[in-house]
């Protein structure tokens, strides 16, 4: 099937298998920072941006962006630098495998809620899954990036 | 793994139901449950040219389009002011933000599955469901029908006088419910919907007024024993039968205490 979208800001027109799953489509396309961690739908490692919300390309068949567009971590790194160095300040990034997934949903979290709370930065990132940390670094360093733009 | 030969964007109702009576053919919700399975699908049918993914509010009822996500329940204001949140309580841990943007209310309600927070707390309210051949009929009944190849296009919530609380009873935030507990009262009958049994959640009635007038510790504990007594459980990985009928016990009676504002 072929189909039609933009990816980081770019149109794009592709040939895929009805059964392509979105996350192998952009990786395909040069997307590596989209991981596949558990693959069923629990982790958040393959976080994407569709039409500017957060969803899991590895549930979701590239033919359903055909008319949409996706971002992910490579298009949207200007505005991950705002914060992502509070993250690693924590040491929270660790083995580093979730956090694409983390950033990208971070960037849905502040871009929908500006300045949230703790609980509703847990309730928004419930849905990212680490292995490493108790997500207390997280936490820590979304709160410190938040106190600084307040500063 | 699921493979799929081919997908269609329906362009109607019609097309979409001729193409579901192949039973090689399926009709996609979110995806998410389905493609944990095993099957070898013909062709995937997507309803999503077809407008279903808006949430309508009238003075009479709420109209939601199968393909309405799980995330636009969560943060309806409408829907939320009217159950006092609710329904964003009984989906907001459901897995996660990303999860909730793909998983629709058509996909969760066709399923009737028995880990349902989403049924469990529309069965608690006066609602319908809307199948492309058969009509108009209460969720309760579509709810103990077995599955056939009509579709459902959208869910309808009358706005009877009603208040609901919902609770369940999680081992870890995101997991599924161990037990799932939505208690209402709909024009002046309480009831209670009971899911995560772990079968599909059912509505028991107070059909012998035990919780008549206002809401008491005592009536409030003896509504939700006829309830435990009256709600068959089983026991799975989460949870043992009899654990599951102590917790109905529990729920039942925190949501009774919290209608009544106790």
């Amino acid at each position: 099937m072929e189909i039609k979208l933009k990816l980081n800001g770019k149109a794009i027109l592709a040939s895929v298998e009805a059964d392509t799953v979105l996350l192998d489509f952009l990786r395909d396309h040069g997307c590596l920072s989209i991981k596949r961690g558990c693959d069923t739908s629990n982790c958040g490692l393959c976080t994407v941006l569709m039409d500017g919300k957060p969803i899991l390309s590895c549930s979701t068949l590239a033919v359903r962006a055909d008319g949409h567009e996706i971002y992910t971590l490579e298009g949207l790194q200007a505005e991950a630098e705002d914060f992502v160095g509070f993250i690693a300040d924590q040491g929270a990034d660790q083995c580093g495998f979730c956090n694409p997934g983390y950033v990208m949903n971070t960037i849905a979290l502040l871009r929908e809620n500006p300045d949230p709370t703790d609980e509703e930065i847990l309730a928004f990132l419930a849905g990212n899954l680490c292995r490493c940390s108790g997500y207390d670094g997280q936490l820590r360093g979304i709160r410190n990036y938040l106190n600084s733009r307040k500063a | 793994m699921i493979t799929i030969q081919k997908y269609v964007r329906a362009q109607s109702l019609e097309e979409a139901w001729q193409l579901n009576q192949n039973k090689r053919n399926r009709i996609l919700g979110g995806m998410l449950w389905m493609r944990l399975g095993k099957s070898s699908i013909n062709t995937a049918i997507d309803l999503c040219d077809l407008g279903l993914n808006t949430i309508e509010e009238t003075e009479e009822a709420f109209s939601i389009g199968a393909m309405v996500t799980l995330r636009d329940l969560e943060t309806h204001n409408g829907l939320n002011s009217y159950t006092n949140g609710a329904v964003a309580h009984a989906v907001q841990d459901i897995v996660g933000v990303q999860f909730r943007n793909l998983a629709t209310v058509g996909g969760s309600i066709w399923g009737r599955f028995g880990f349902s927070d989403v049924l469990t707390v529309f069965l608690a309210m006066d609602t319908y469901v809307e199948l492309y051949k058969g009509g108009i009929i209460p969720l309760e009944q579509f709810n103990n029908m077995k599955k056939d190849n009509d579709i459902l296009v959208r869910i309808i919530v009358k706005k009877a006088p009603c208040k609901v609380v919902y609770t369940a009873m999680r081992a870890q935030r995101t997991d599924f419910p161990v037990l799932a507990c939505a208690v209402s009262c709909l024009n002046g009958e309480y009831r209670a919907s009971v899911g995560a049994r772990p079968a599909r959640a059912q509505i028991y009635r107070d059909e012998n007024k035990l919780a008549a007038g206002a809401v008491t510790e005592e009536n409030a504990s003896a509504f939700a024993a006829f309830v435990a007594e009256n709600a068959p459980t089983e026991g799975n990985v989460r949870g043992s039968a009899a654990y599951r009928t102590h917790l109905i016990r529990v729920l039942v009676k925190r949501c009774m205490l919290e209608l009544g504002g106790i």
